[in-house]
């Protein structure tokens, strides 16, 4: 007992009277037995949303970019807003699963496999904007360095989108091995208790014959070690190069330097209000309590109140420098921005985003789900403002006054931007009733340190 | 006397532990160890070498590094020069700045992707490979020390009883 010693000051992560079998039953309770009607009404709703976000698709795609709102002056709005809400909300699973791992926090244990199924469901959607916004998405392969033969150019690689491509495509594939890395032991659980053959056949499938020799738990470790070190740079380049699509311009508004940190700070900000969306439900609905526990939600509802504050000092940041600037265009993009015909969208930004994560200072507050389960959705509206004012705000009102104009979204945008909402809750409803939701090889890896019962009888 | 093997089961990684350390004391060869989850310190126990995938995933990483410098080389200043925006690009050096992001980001595809892959392939695991724990409960909450019975068969079961294994099973080579 004595190597598993941990400081009592830490709180259990595991409650309740668990053992190793308790965890495998646990985990794999919500994948054996039918969904109830609950999930069936859900998934009938995301799935109506994806299939109409589907027709939108196909409309604009039949018909041309014409079908959107975009006009001469705000030639990109809101698919790129919903482009960068969906990765920045990516963002949290990467930082969950591998910042922590580098900082041994033990609690991203009970949330890192969900957060990370969120990354890589949420990057999806964000990667079907740019495609779509193409005009012609089966010629998207022409993003790809190929030598071709149509007597055309080799793609720029000094252009920030050409960066877009490279970056996101390494994030998706990079947190998709990690995730599955990650999986093959709890499918190999779930495989190796199956009764049905038609349930043993597929996990044997998914869990690529894992058999837990000592030398692959050396090896696993090692590269769920390494991996997390790759991966962390990774998540900071990706936000980073998405703000550049932005800083490297020469519009006022987006030619600041403190994107890379403030886009990233805000991705972390965004996730993590997502991850607590989704978790607060899946804890109560797949009876998870014990492993995604109350100090989860509060650990969770501090980093939303930390990087809350830090997206917060980059507005103000930002304010201070176009004053200080001394360029009257970009006085005039933020004045324009905050008191502006779209000040309600900045007075959104800062009310949902800098104001309301403040309370967390409260314990009583941010230990309370309800109030974190409404502070999540609030911010992740506010997140998509910030990204609206950003963008729009900025480009409606350009040099040219005669060409000033506004920006209003055509059915087809909310469409699509709605069949995107529906696709990502389609992949995560599926995900949480035939994946290991909690990775549970490694929560038995911590139970004699960090269980309720295993706590007490040190205490003893 | 013909050497047996033993498939010894037991309920607990700390007792399980000391099994192995007690085992390799009495110089009984150590097959295999299943455990459901990693065991620390139990690699050390069965005097496993340290893996070395982290050093070829430092190669990879530099091949990744690698082939950008030559791919963007060969695209942007060899074949097929540009002047764009008043910056011709007839230097590698002199334009690198830009190409940095993507120098980074297949650095890390590459270290990443052949690290996951050399993983796969050296721990053998890939779709439709049937697994090989002998008792599928080492997936679950036990713990499997695959061994040679020693030269006395009776000595080893009572030393591993004595050391809280729950079962014993023999099979066959």
């Amino acid at each position: 007992m004595s190597s598993h010693y941990e400081a009592p000051v830490r709180k259990p992560l595991v409650l309740g009277d668990k053992s190793y079998g308790d965890i495998s039953n646990d985990i794999a309770r919500p994948v054996e037995t039918p969904p109830n009607t609950d999930w069936w009404i859900a998934f009938s709703i995301a799935m109506v949303a994806f299939l109409w976000g589907l027709g939108c698709m196909a409309y604009t795609i039949g018909t041309g970019i014409g079908t959107w709102g975009l006009n001469k002056t705000v030639g990109w709005a809101w698919d790129i807003t919903n482009f960068v809400w969906w990765v920045g909300i990516g963002h949290a699973g990467t930082l969950i699963s591998a910042v922590l791992l580098l900082f041994r926090q033990k609690w991203r244990m009970g949330i890192n496999r969900s957060a990370e199924a969120m990354t890589i469901f949420s990057v999806i959607q964000a990667g079907l904007f740019p495609i779509i916004h193409m005009g012609r998405p089966w010629l998207a392969y022409w993003l790809f360095p190929i030598p071709n033969q149509f007597g055309s150019l080799w793609v720029n690689f000094n252009s920030p989108l050409l960066w877009d491509v490279f970056a996101i495509s390494t994030y998706l594939t990079v947190s998709l091995v990690f995730w599955w890395t990650g999986l093959l032991p709890d499918f190999a659980m779930i495989r190796d208790r199956a009764v049905e053959p038609w349930r043993k056949k597929i996990y044997s499938l998914l869990s690529f014959g894992w058999s837990g020799r000592a030398k692959d738990w050396q090896r696993f470790e090692e590269v769920s070690l390494v991996l997390a070190g790759l991966a962390t740079p990774l998540v900071l380049s990706v936000h980073t190069i998405v703000s550049f699509d932005f800083a490297t311009s020469v519009i006022p508004g987006w030619h600041t330097t403190i994107f890379p940190p403030y886009f990233v700070a805000g991705a972390i900000f965004s996730g993590f209000a997502m991850v607590q969306t989704l978790l607060i439900i899946m804890r109560k609905v797949s009876r998870l309590e014990s492993y995604i526990t109350i100090q989860h939600i509060e650990m969770m509802n501090i980093v939303i109140m930390i990087t809350g504050s830090i997206v917060g000092c980059a507005y103000i940041t930002e304010l201070f420098i176009a004053w200080y600037s001394g360029v009257e265009y970009e006085q005039y993009a933020f004045l324009n921005r905050a008191t502006g015909p779209y000040w309600w969208a900045y007075f959104l930004m800062m009310s949902c985003n800098v104001v309301s994560p403040q309370i967390m200072w409260v314990k009583k507050i941010r230990t309370n789900i309800i109030v974190s389960f409404v502070i999540s959705i609030v911010v992740n509206v506010g997140m998509w403002f910030e990204r609206f004012v950003i963008i729009v705000t900025s480009l409606h009102r350009d040099y040219l006054p005669s060409s000033w104009t506004m920006f209003s979204p055509t059915f087809i945008d909310i469409g699509i931007f709605i069949g995107t909402i529906g696709f990502f809750f389609v992949l995560f409803l599926l995900y949480a009733r035939s994946f290991p939701v909690v990775a549970q090889a490694e929560i038995k890896s911590i139970l004699k340190s960090s269980g309720e019962n295993y706590k007490k009888l040190r205490d003893k | 006397m013909s050497l047996k093997r033993l498939h010894v089961l037991f309920d607990d990684d700390d007792i399980l532990l000391d099994a192995v350390k007690e085992i390799v004391k009495s110089k009984i060869y150590i097959h295999e160890v299943y455990t459901p989850f990693p065991v620390h310190g139990l690699d050390k126990a069965m005097k496993l070498k340290p893996t070395k995938i982290s050093i070829t995933t430092f190669i990879y990483g530099c091949i990744g590094f690698t082939v950008s410098i030559l791919m963007m080389n060969y695209i942007m200043i060899v074949d097929w020069p540009q002047d764009i925006g008043g910056k011709p690009s007839f230097s590698y050096i002199e334009n690198m700045p830009a190409f940095v992001p993507i120098m980074f980001e297949l650095t890390v595809f590459f270290a990443a992707h052949l690290m996951v892959i050399t993983f796969y392939l050296r721990s053998k695991l890939w779709p439709f490979k049937e697994a090989e724990n002998p008792d599928p409960s080492t997936t679950d909450d036990k713990f499997l020390i695959d061994m040679d019975s020693g030269s006395n068969l009776s000595k080893t079961k009572s030393m591993l009883k004595k050391m809280g294994a729950i079962s014993i099973k023999e099979v066959k080579e």
